[in-house]
């Protein structure tokens, strides 16, 4: 708890502007009728506002008539909220922000800078143009160091430009707001790590959500619902495994639905070709199927068995590879796998587009996901020694984007 | 990593605009009205499915928390609140939802306020963020403009939403106290039971939810709550704002996916630690309440609520606070000590004296002025405040101060040693305070 009382002196009365009277009548309608008791946080805030910044008890008063209530309910929000300055502050109110997180990137060096410039903690520099608090965490920790001044926020701040930034305000200078270093919000500096899919901002994405719902409306099959969007990405194993078992359990539902709407297996809404011309394996599938109707998803017509891979009845020397490395196959993936005659990762590289699709079409629930995710890519980097992360990355790469 | 189509938060680093049209574009408001006609229980029902656990600290699962608000009765409305107090020291997510991505949010409060009976809705910020509040008002003012919310909107359900501020208390983060501050009352938590959802804002049944739990909830239903569940770990599901401070490279906020491990999250987004990885000295998981962890525990380090739990920490607000070796750690934890102790509302006695006693215990530790038996004493007072308040504020006074003995001892005894080598008799005191 923090001690506040009001100051000694006082102004001998209050009364708001007729503009921000009328805007505390809008404050006031926001509320429902005998709870205007509600605005008594933004009238205080705007009674200091007008005030120079700080509350005087005229004002406590005055807005305990204008909402009905008691003075000393009025004064009680007034002293528990620390927002409310009851003496006197500079023009330019600096509160800084001293916890943890700041301090760690060193804040207390800016406390020096306040002093130094400003004078001591609560007291108003001579000019009247600043004073300063250390107060608690403000909110923008990732662009720690940082600073409010009135209604707006410094951040990244370093002793050298805090005490220039003090000197501009001191002098009417034009200031920044926001990071003083020139980030965006709390993007990482240098460059952003997330987020440079340009088609999240063409409009590509817009609707591309529904073909879920039109599927499973075609299918009349409510427990397609769980097999509707699936993540673009999964590479935590466990998320791995998790869906895989949602595929099996939904594997039957989908297999009669794609019977029904000879539609592909449902996928993630933004993979589907025709929303995006980008994602997946659009372009080959183009090939196949011609002009595919509007939200619809495109079949590839199938491939005959003269495509079929070369299979194996049993894995050499007794010892298959770890088909889980490649990146979009799991445990009931692999003994599907398996049980077609796949073991090893330079069996998956040696095939011919033909082969991978021609396994594609035979992977039941699983099917398209051969083609999607670039087995014979995976492949080819897993018969060399590659890790999965390697075969991952480079699937996304085959697929246009970037890794 | 997490495939940026899989990102909810487009616009996280404000490189794109806020406005309605450029929102529109990201895909918020699309299809609202349909997602309404799919009914109140398929809402409720595909949250649950999505396994979204609340994003402002608890963890408690979203959609059950909707499904906890009664039968609608006459003359009691519903109403729901959105905790948009970030306080929580390292904790910087939710304004950069509201000034870049505002519509997903009131979008979602529209969406959470149709599952659950109410027609209007309060987002209440903390006083600091005058421009977030700008920003989001800015948006809500567009909303109406364009006829998406208001008495008579194009989704044909009557819904209000109105901006709500308060004026620097930590303590109105929590939800209770959130709800006596928007009532225009001290900020001092309520007892439970009675609950929000029976006996919230003005006595009606309110739910209170954080903004990014809120605001993911529009893409949630359009892409499906199996979508959802199918990213991160089990009981652990979907996508995060991390909100990385202290001793990285670049600190910055990122949406990861949630079991990210924290040397992946830091190293990918963050430029590593300060100094390199083996610089690394602890980290607060999860905004200042949850106890630290030592570096050893942060080698293969998954971010989620369950793995951070059985470390005796938490995710809490996935709010990271990266210390490297040049911290003096004692010095840290003394500082949210303070931050406590100026925090407190002086409701509960064991708090309000509490937090103060540990944090001067503590700041004299730091120094190496104490001695070595009052480390169990102020373990033994720690738990003597936690659980014994309205609120979770004891707790999380406690914590952190428990974590430091629990990892730290052998530097607290080392500093003690220190002090007591170079000082004379006279200068030792003794006394607890």
């Amino acid at each position: 708890m923090s001690v506040r009382r009001l100051a000694a002196e006082q102004p001998a009365d209050f009364a708001f502007t007729q503009d921000n009277l009328q805007w505390a009548e809008q404050q006031i309608a926001k509320y429902p009728e005998g709870r205007q008791a509600s605005a008594v946080i933004p009238l205080l805030w705007k009674a200091q506002e007008q005030h120079h910044g700080w509350l005087p008890e005229p004002a406590i008063r005055r807005i305990a008539e204008m909402l009905g209530m008691p003075v000393i309910r009025v004064m009680e929000v007034a002293t528990f909220y620390t927002m409310f300055n009851l003496s006197p502050v500079g023009e330019h109110f600096v509160q800084l922000c001293g916890t943890t997180p700041c301090m760690l990137r060193g804040a207390n060096a800016l406390k020096d800078v306040c002093r130094k410039v400003i004078g001591d903690e609560r007291h108003v520099s001579e000019d009247g143009k600043l004073s300063w608090l250390e107060v608690e965490c403000l909110g923008a920790c990732s662009n720690a160091p940082m600073v409010q001044i009135n209604y707006d926020y410094y951040e990244d701040l370093t002793p050298e430009n805090f005490e220039t930034l003090l000197e501009d305000l001191r002098a009417g200078r034009p200031v920044k707001t926001g990071s003083q270093t020139g980030r965006s919000c709390s993007a990482p500096e240098g460059g952003d790590t997330s987020l440079s899919d340009e088609t999240l901002y063409d409009g590509s994405m817009v609707g591309a959500w529904r073909q879920r719902f039109e599927q499973q409306a075609a299918a009349g099959d409510a427990t397609l619902a769980d097999a509707g969007g699936k993540p673009a990405d999964q590479s935590r194993p466990e998320a791995k495994a998790a869906a895989d078992k949602g595929d099996a359990e939904a594997g039957k539902a989908k297999v009669e639905a794609v019977a029904a709407t000879g539609a592909g297996e449902p996928k993630a809404p933004f993979s589907a070709p025709t929303v995006s011309g980008k994602s997946d394996d659009a372009p080959k599938v183009a090939g196949f199927a011609g002009q595919p109707a509007p939200g619809a998803v495109a079949e590839p017509e199938p491939v005959s068995d003269e495509a079929k891979p070369e299979l194996l009845t049993a894995p050499r020397e007794g010892k298959g590879d770890d088909l889980k490395m490649i990146w979009g196959v799991g445990p009931k993936l692999e003994a599907m796998l398996h049980s077609m005659g796949v073991f090893h990762f330079d069996q998956i590289a040696a095939w011919t587009d033909d082969n991978l699709r021609w396994v594609d079409q035979n992977l039941g629930s699983f099917k398209g996901r051969a083609v999607r995710e670039r087995w014979i890519v995976q492949g080819k980097v897993l018969a060399e020694g590659g890790s999965e992360q390697d075969a991952e990355d480079a699937a996304r790469r085959d697929r246009g984007e970037t890794v | 990593m997490l495939h940026d189509r899989d990102r909810i938060f487009t616009n996280l680093n404000g490189r794109h605009g806020a406005d309605l049209q450029s929102s529109l574009k990201r895909g918020a408001w699309d299809g609202t009205k349909f997602l309404l006609e799919q009914g109140k229980d398929w809402i409720i029902t595909e949250m649950k499915a999505s396994g979204l656990r609340g994003r402002g600290g608890a963890g408690f699962p979203t959609g059950l928390k909707w499904s906890f608000m009664p039968k609608p009765q006459e003359g009691r409305p519903h109403y729901l609140v959105v905790n948009a107090d970030e306080s929580e020291p390292g904790t910087c997510k939710d304004r950069e939802i509201m000034r870049n991505d505002p519509h997903l949010l009131i979008e979602g409060c529209m969406i959470a306020s149709f599952a659950m009976h109410a027609n209007a809705c309060y987002v209440y910020l903390r006083g600091e963020y005058v421009r977030e509040k700008e920003a989001l008002q800015r948006a809500v003012d567009e909303a109406y403009a364009a006829n998406l919310v208001g008495k008579n909107n194009v989704h044909g359900y009557p819904f209000d939403i109105y901006v709500h501020h308060g004026a620097g208390a930590y303590i109105c983060g929590e939800e209770t106290a959130l709800l006596e501050s928007l009532e225009g009352k001290k900020g001092m938590p309520r007892l439970k039971p009675p609950f929000p959802a029976n006996m919230g804002l003005y006595g009606c049944p309110t739910t209170v939810n954080n903004v990014e739990s809120i605001a993911v909830a529009g893409t949630i239903l359009r892409r499906g709550g199996g979508w959802f569940a199918g990213l991160g770990k089990p009981n652990n599901t979907g996508t995060k704002l991390f909100s990385i401070s202290g001793h990285v490279n670049r600190p910055c906020n990122v949406e990861e996916e949630m079991g990210i491990t924290f040397r992946e999250l830091v190293e990918k987004h963050c430029g590593g630690v300060r100094g390199g990885w083996d610089n690394l000295m602890a980290v607060i998981p999860g905004g200042s309440s949850v106890p630290l962890l030592p570096e050893h525990q942060c080698q293969d380090l998954s971010m989620d609520f369950d793995t951070l739990r059985n470390l005796k920490s938490g995710l809490g607000t996935a709010a990271v606070i990266v210390m490297d070796k040049s911290t003096d750690v004692i010095r840290a934890i003394a500082r949210l000590s303070y931050f406590y102790k100026h925090e407190s509302c002086g409701q509960c006695t064991p708090c309000r004296e509490g937090t103060g006693w540990m944090w001067r215990v503590v700041s004299r530790m730091a120094e190496g002025r104490a001695e070595k038996r009052e480390i169990d004493m102020l373990l033994e007072v720690t738990t003597q405040v936690e659980g014994h308040t309205i609120c979770a504020l004891g707790d999380a006074a406690a914590w952190p101060v428990q974590g430091l003995i629990r990892h730290y001892r052998h530097v607290i005894e080392q500093r003690i040693d220190d002090y007591t080598a170079r000082s004379t008799p006279a200068d030792h005191l003794v006394a607890a305070e």
